[in-house]
């Protein structure tokens, strides 16, 4: 329920502040994401930077990175994942607690970037596991970074509590784990997950 | 530093029956090689690292490097005796015919290490080993008994491209799972089909997407068939 | 899986790493410590065995960041491959660019202008600064110094990254040096600013050490731990600052005269004990070896072209043979091993890899010592894990 925002305004002035449980809850959710950390290539490089004394991601409520996922939110996918690599990224988001939050960083992380074409690349982490926000870029600069912060803070933002559209961990029938892929012969077993990722069709 | 003949005949007489032949390069870097023979390796492994004079006592890079099947076609002249009518008179006479002939070279996996001196302060000796075929025949003696730092490089080209390094100590893959069947570095290795094609995709890659396409295509076709 | 403490696949050898037994009274433990540890640089795993907080065998494993660089080089052409070399040790892009481009040049033979020579010394220089602040920065965070050295070096590499964005178009993937020479010009502008950060940077060593240098803690926790014997380090093919805090005197700088090293005055720092306090100093004193050849550099460069015009981009095709180049990165030694059969793709492209190389040893210096001294000498070695596994 949305509160009649010429009303906030004009208590607001009394001293008197109105708010819903639903933008309190949002506000707090938003300014207090922690990341994990977590770094996989390149851009992990860039992710420091990001957090150091030029870009500051302190400023966004993000500055404690935790090294374990049960105590964080948010996990940011900074580099290539390989084929090796792959099986723990899955495992190491399966156990990180709801309400948990991807962002994936760079070229490789959202298809492979330039090592797309290697034998044993993953192209790309959405495969297995879902994906907020993506940053293009290789690797992005830490003025992307703290973009898809945002946008990820807009995203938490609007999340509603109830209903359809309401986030994973307030839906008990939501998929918390994900399967983790195998490492066969030749490749992975599955190479995708169908409930994640459908296999796009290619038209020619 | 000594030339490359000179350390072929300083090996010679220091490890007899070494077999070692000279590799040349003929590009303008002048890094000519030795080949070694399995048999003798270790012998003039230690000789190259011990001797004064040399004193290669540092291993920097190890190579792999695969060598495919050659099928070599070449025309060769042959000289036969036939019988022909000449004159309504059977004779033999000999013909020269050109003949195009194809055999095929069996390929082989190289190991290529680059040795140089700390104490003398020079190099690179470059030195050469090679397996008999690619399928079967595929053991090497390995060097890390003699330079350490061969170890994890040895173990990388046995992963990648399959040289099974007799005597090395610890001797997994290095880079893939274990799990792993395939050595990817090898010429023809064929990856697994997991590629997404751009819209702009050209030349081998455009026709791999083609294939993909169509067995897609096939893929899509048999499912709506079964429904 | 059961724990394997005993060494089923060991051999004895003067160049192995000592078998330790367990003395049965501590509690036998295996630990896998990766691939995700905060502090692996990365995703590097080590299964380390422990007699209660005593490591009696450590098994590093790799290829979590394998990303078939060198397969994928194969199948483009020389110049295609320039991009990706940034991308190997990705904090040192500008060195792995030399590298690879010294190594073509000798396949060729292509001469480099004077100009292109002194750039690449100056951004070589600038590279190996900032890349040992940083590692320097990392260890202590190992320590336990959250953040503040390390806060310190990216203060400086910030403005390091500025001049390389302003030059190259990009912080951290230059993709700045060509066969035969560099892409772009400097301008003299921006050659002032190089003077400028140059002027600051004796400042800051001057404060990195007083920080450091002689901080109870760190001397603590650094001298005595992770020794190595140069008979070792020579054996293992170890190379960079870590071979020269075992006491070896070899700069590739001095003993390959490449590029123009040999115009410029500069010594090779070098330690007696081969520990961790040694690396650390070592790479101290390489700092400000780094600023005296900055200093000469910027003040001799001269004006001309910075390509050499015989030098071609499209068709270029070199002769069948090979070549094996090599420069002294700020990790160690680079190399790059081409083999060339005549068309536009290289035949065999093979790094040697400073960074994995000098892991061999790693088993070695940790043997004995207790399980949180592990990460300090790990931290010491100084590596990139995309070089590692490429």
């Amino acid at each position: 329920m949305a509160v009649d925002q010429q009303l906030k305004i004009e208590l607001g002035k009394q001293g008197v502040f109105v708010t819903t449980i639903e933008e309190l809850y949002n506000w707090g959710r938003k300014n207090s994401v922690w990341p994990m950390q977590f770094g996989l290539a390149c851009c992990a490089i860039e992710m420091i930077a990001t957090t150091m004394a030029r870009y500051d991601l302190a400023r966004f409520g993000a500055e404690v990175f935790r090294p374990s996922p049960r105590q964080a939110d948010l996990m940011i996918i900074s580099g290539t994942v390989t084929k090796k690599m792959a099986p723990q990224v899955v495992r190491l988001y399966n156990q990180m607690a709801e309400p948990r939050y991807v962002i994936a960083m760079g070229a490789c992380a959202i298809s492979g970037g330039p090592f797309k074409q290697g034998y044993n690349v993953l192209k790309g982490i959405d495969r297995y596991i879902p994906v907020d926000v993506h940053i293009p870029g290789c690797p992005p600069r830490p003025e992307a970074l703290i973009q898809a912060f945002m946008t990820l803070q807009k995203k938490i933002d609007g999340q509603p509590l109830t209903g359809e559209e309401r986030p994973r961990h307030l839906n008990p029938e939501a998929q918390g784990e994900f399967p983790v892929p195998e490492q066969g012969a030749h490749d992975l077993e599955p190479t995708s997950n169908p409930g994640v990722w459908p296999i796009p069709v290619v038209i020619r | 530093m000594k030339t490359v003949e000179e350390i072929k005949a300083a090996i010679e007489v220091a490890v007899p029956g070494a077999g070692v032949e000279i590799v040349s390069n003929p590009s303008v870097s002048g890094q000519h090689s030795l080949l070694i023979a399995h048999s003798h390796a270790l012998q003039v492994a230690q000789f190259l690292r011990d001797d004064s004079e040399l004193a290669l006592d540092y291993l920097s890079n190890v190579t792999g490097v695969d060598y495919l099947d050659k099928e070599i076609s070449e025309k060769v002249k042959v000289t036969r005796t036939v019988t022909k009518t000449v004159d309504g008179v059977e004779q033999q006479v000999e013909e020269t015919v050109d003949e195009t002939r194809k055999r095929v070279e069996p390929g082989y996996l190289e190991t290529v290490y680059h040795l140089f001196s700390v104490a003398k302060k020079h190099g690179p000796v470059i030195i050469r080993m090679r397996t008999a075929n690619r399928t079967d025949q595929v053991e090497m003696p390995s060097l890390t008994p003699i330079w350490r730092g061969a170890e994890l490089q040895e173990r990388e080209v046995f992963d990648l491209y399959g040289v099974v390094f007799t005597g090395h100590p610890d001797l997994r893959r290095l880079l893939m799972w274990d799990e792993f069947k395939d050595h990817p570095m090898r010429k023809d290795y064929v990856e697994p089909d997991d590629f997404e094609y751009e819209p702009t995709a050209h030349d081998q890659v455009l026709e791999r997407a083609k294939q993909h396409a169509a067995a897609e295509k096939a893929a899509i076709q048999e499912g709506a068939e079964a429904r | 899986m059961t724990p394997s403490i005993a060494h089923p696949d060991r051999v004895e050898g003067w160049n192995r790493p000592p078998i330790i037994e367990p003395d049965g009274e501590g509690e036998l433990l295996e630990v896998a410590m990766g691939p995700h540890h905060p502090s692996t640089h990365g995703v590097f795993r080590m299964d380390v065995a422990l007699d209660g907080e005593r490591v009696i065998r450590l098994k590093p494993v790799f290829g979590y960041l394998h990303r078939n660089h060198e397969k994928i080089a194969e199948g483009a052409s020389y110049l295609a491959s320039m991009p990706y070399t940034d991308r190997l040790d990705y904090f040192c892009s500008l060195t792995n660019n030399w590298a690879y481009a010294l190594a073509v040049e000798t396949l060729v033979g292509q001469q480099v202008p004077e100009r292109a020579e002194y750039l690449r010394v100056i951004l070589a220089e600038l590279t190996r600064i900032q890349n040992h602040a940083s590692t320097i920065g990392f260890l202590t965070q190992e320590m336990g110094a959250s953040g503040t050295p390390l806060m310190y070096a990216f203060r400086e590499r910030e403005k390091i990254l500025d001049l390389f964005e302003q030059l190259t178009g990009s912080r951290m993937m230059c993709n700045y040096m060509r066969f035969g020479g560099c892409r772009v010009d400097i301008s003299a502008a921006l050659l002032d600013e190089a003077r400028k950060i140059v002027a600051g940077l004796p400042g800051f060593i001057d404060e990195f050490e007083a920080l450091l240098s002689t901080n109870e803690i760190l001397m603590a926790r650094c001298q005595g731990i992770g020794k190595l014997k140069p008979e070792l380090a020579i054996n293992a093919g170890i190379s960079g600052p870590m071979l020269r805090a075992s006491g070896v005197d070899y700069d590739i700088r001095k003993v390959d005269h490449y590029g123009i090293y040999d115009r410029f005055k500069f010594r090779v720092p070098l330690g007696d004990h081969g520990d961790v306090y040694d690396r650390y100093m070592v790479r101290v004193l390489e700092m400000r070896e780094s600023v005296t050849i900055l200093e000469q550099a910027l003040k001799d460069i001269p004006a001309g072209p910075i390509m050499d015009p015989k030098s071609k981009i499209r068709g270029f095709r070199p002769k069948p043979g090979e070549a094996y180049g090599r420069i002294e990165a700020p990790k160690g030694e680079l190399g790059f091993y081409l083999i060339s059969d005549g068309t536009p793709n290289p035949y065999r492209y093979r790094v040697r890899p400073p960074s994995l190389i000098n892991l061999t040893v790693l088993e070695d210096m940790c043997l004995g010592e207790s399980v949180a001294d592990v990460v300090v000498i790990f931290g010491s070695v100084d590596i990139v894990l995309g070089e590692v596994d490429r």
